[in-house]
């Protein structure tokens, strides 16, 4: 599906926009992003340190990467649900434009659930057990849009239909309900406030083939009749070319590579990419080639210097020790942080882009051809 | 020596359900969950067999039946020849424990927190009776910790759980299989929780085992790709029968039943298929089956798309398709019984 037009996916909202939307800005602008976990008598864990990235309207972005990653940790951080001993270090998170960073906890009730949502990591089995499923999904209905009871069952009820569940099944508890669907309540859930951006955290991941594939189909559904845009974090990268348009690939709290899912699965320029891929058992590969990636990702609290990748790639340079490359994007698209790709090498269109990675007068990956995922 | 290791024959398994306390008193007729439902299945020897299918479809009863945790309610369980259907006891069933072993899904569950990687692996050797305290068990606890990968041994053996990454501990889980120097291995979706680049360690560390001390597996997951990747020879499952079984090459590129056909097409790949033909998948729709209540006719006509009177009836058998391969629909009976059985490549080392 191609990206729709953000001005018309806007002209369709529930909502009207945030008052205070910057007009012509992109839905989501993350800016150099750092995150820091601060640990009892020792060095803090940098769990995602200095990611940028755009999401446009009516987009979906997938986010791969090992686990430890930080990949939760960056979704996290949109949402402002840090853990206790979490914090964003630098960085801004833009959303139409507006800085969620600085806002207060109140402020941020203007955008939590009611523009990004999130459907958390091993939610559907944190539903509360002695609780309708239909009351779990109404109730914060009512508490976030201060609507009245009925209204917010009648809702849920709405929401549960939209999402393939019965709606008689609206009294059953979470036991009762199948692993499918109790995602799908999940996924309902997500979209009781009409928000513009849902956020998956592994939303398929402990689902059989057939559910997860009705699941990604539902997800791809809504995000055409709704216009919605997702990102969808999973360590399946089978389960994002299938589904996203853009795939932005984490390593070691920084982001390795990042551009359209075609290119990126076709021709990785990233060494960590290529290994990936290259790892991940492939149904419609030959059977003979499952590579392995040697050793495991650093200890956060005292990362390598350099690349981050550079004691387990195969390519490493005397420079990859030495230093941290710098982000380079190339005509079709892709960036990549990586010194087999210096900044003024063949094929890239601007250098010294690090500092800021995107915006500017960059060359936009929406606006390339090969970018529009799947027609 | 024949080269069928494992046999089951018309393997059966159906667990009473348990009614309520009024279903009791009223006598009302009890149900069974038909978990495994007359199974016939071969294990060759020195083979990685994959058993898939969806949740609830019988795989790891089938695989506790093999290492003899789950007690069969019909059918026979032939080993090397030798029936063991009524072997039972914890002394009768000693020498066979050692020669057959299970790994779990999950490694957290598995390792007792308490309990160093020494003690754990060291256990099953006690409760055997095998090799002499001391020095003697010592020496087998880090033979069998280095052949699952953890090296130097000496470094891990005295580590507690928490001490070892998700990847670690299942290599834990798999010396503590290896310590008993076992012939068969049924692996229980031994990797599903692991990440990817341990996962592909894991994998190439089972096929390097299989070819250096000739280990059999059953390997068990519902992960088509895994099965892909690594298996000789695929089983699908469907509540509690064999729906398609042959060559991992046929099973998954020229599948037969319908159902394993579905389960292909919906199998998300790193390398989508473009333009044309891209969206060939066939999600079915409908609840997840339930073994209590099992259709009649083919167990899959309600969920099948291309079901016919007859499939509603009565219930395909096995059909030879061919080339090793064998499917359970009506839509290939008759297809090529009589075709030439060409030798099935086991063997070899899928991942380069
Ligand atoms: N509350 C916390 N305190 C300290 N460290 C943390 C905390 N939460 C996460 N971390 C660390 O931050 C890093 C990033 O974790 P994160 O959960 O974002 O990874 P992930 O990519 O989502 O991994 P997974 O695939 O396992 O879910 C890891 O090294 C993790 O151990
Ligand atoms: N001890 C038991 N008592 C009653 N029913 C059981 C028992 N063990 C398994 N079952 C039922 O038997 C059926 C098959 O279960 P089994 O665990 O073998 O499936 P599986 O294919 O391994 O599924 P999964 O992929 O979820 O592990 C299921 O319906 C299950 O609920
Ligand atoms: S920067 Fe160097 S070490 Fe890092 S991925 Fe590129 S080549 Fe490998
Ligand atoms: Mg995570
Ligand atoms: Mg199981």
């Amino acid at each position: 599906m191609t990206v729709q037009d953000a001005a018309t996916l806007r002209a369709r909202r529930q909502w009207p926009m945030p008052k205070q939307a910057v007009p012509g800005a992109p839905l989501l602008e993350v800016e150099d992003l750092s995150v820091r976990f601060r640990m009892p008598g020792g060095p803090s864990v940098k769990a995602v340190d200095g990611v940028s990235f755009r999401l446009e309207d009516g987009e979906a972005m997938g986010l791969a990467g090992e686990s430890g990653c930080g990949k939760t940790t960056t979704a996290l951080s949109l949402v402002r649900l840090l853990p206790a001993n979490g914090r964003i270090s630098s960085g801004s998170v833009r959303l139409f434009g507006i800085d969620l960073v600085p806002k207060t906890e109140r402020q941020m009730a203007r955008y939590r659930w009611r523009e990004i949502s999130m459907v958390f990591q091993g939610a559907m089995n944190a539903l509360n057990p002695v609780k309708r499923v239909g009351d779990q999904i109404a109730e914060p209905i009512e508490i976030r849009l201060g609507q009245p009871r009925g209204a917010a069952q009648k809702r849920a009820a709405e929401l549960l239909d939209l999402v393939g569940i019965p709606e008689k099944r609206a009294s059953a508890y979470p036991h009762e309900l199948s692993g499918g669907m109790r995602q799908r309540a999940m996924i309902a859930m997500a979209l009781a406030c009409d928000p513009a951006l849902v956020i998956g955290d592994e939303p398929t991941t402990a689902l059989d083939v057939m559910v997860q594939a009705q699941i990604l189909a539902l997800l791809e559904r809504l995000r055409r009749d709704l216009g919605l845009s997702l990102m969808l974090i999973t360590h399946d990268l089978s389960v994002i070319a299938e589904t996203c348009d853009r795939v932005m690939i984490m390593y070691a709290g920084r982001v390795a590579e990042e551009g359209p899912v075609r290119r990126l699965f076709s021709a990785p320029r990233h060494p960590y990419t290529a290994k990936l891929l290259s790892s991940f058992p492939n149904i419609r590969a030959d059977r003979r080639t499952l590579d392995t990636i040697p050793g495991s990702p650093p200890d956060l609290r005292k990362p390598p210097p350099g690349c981050r990748f550079a004691p387990r790639c195969a390519h490493a340079m005397p420079v990859c020790t030495e230093e941290a490359p710098t982000e380079v994007r190339f005509a079709d698209g892709v960036r990549v942080a990586c010194h087999l790709f210096p900044p003024g090498a063949q094929g890239v269109v601007a250098s010294g882009v690090a500092a800021s990675g995107i915006g500017g007068g960059l060359v936009r990956a929406a606006a390339l051809p090969s970018a529009g995922g799947r027609p | 020596m024949s080269d069928d290791l494992v046999r089951l024959e018309g393997l059966e398994v159906h667990f009473p359900i348990r009614g309520s306390l009024t279903d009791v008193l009223l006598r009302r007729k009890q149900g069974v969950v038909r978990a495994v439902d007359g199974i016939d299945l071969t294990i060759r020897r020195g083979e990685i067999l994959a058993l898939v299918g969806e949740s609830g479809s019988g795989k790891t009863t089938t695989g506790r039946v093999v290492v003899k945790l789950t007690r069969q309610t019909g059918g026979r369980v032939v080993v090397d020849g030798q029936d063991v259907t009524d072997l039972w006891g914890t002394g009768r069933l000693r020498p066979y424990r050692r020669r057959v072993q299970l790994i779990f899904q999950d490694p957290y569950e598995t390792l007792n927190p308490k309990h160093t990687v020494a003690e754990f692996v060291s256990e099953p050797l006690e409760v055997q009776g095998i090799g002499t305290p001391g020095e003697d068990r010592r020496r087998r606890v880090l033979d069998a910790l280095d052949a699952a990968g953890l090296r130097p041994p000496e470094d891990f053996a005295a580590r507690y759980p928490h001490e070892l990454s998700g990847g670690q501990r299942q290599r834990v889980v798999i010396a503590g299989a290896l310590v008993m120097n076992p012939e068969i291995i049924v692996a229980d979706e031994p990797v599903s929780m692991l990440d990817v680049s341990i996962r592909t360690e894991l994998l190439r560390l089972m096929l390097d085992l299989r070819r250096d001390r000739g280990l059999t597996y059953l390997f068990i997951t519902h992960d088509l790709s895994l099965a892909w990747v690594l298996a000789d020879r695929i089983a699908v499952m469907y509540l509690g029968k064999i729906m398609e079984l042959g060559p991992a090459e046929a099973v998954i590129r020229s599948p037969r039943n319908p159902y394993t056909r579905a389960l292909v097409s919906v199998s998300p790949s790193t390398d989508p298929p473009e333009g044309e033909g891209a969206d060939e998948r066939t999600i079915l729709v409908g609840e997840t089956p339930d073994a209590a209540h099992v259709p009649a006719g083919c167990r899959f006509h309600p969920r099948c798309p291309v079901a016919f009177d007859r499939c509603r009836s009565a219930e395909p058998p096995l059909f030879d398709v061919g080339g090793g391969q064998r499917a359970a629909c009506w839509l290939v009976e008759g297809a090529s019984a009589a075709a030439p059985q060409p030798p099935i490549a086991t063997g070899g080392d899928p991942v380069a």
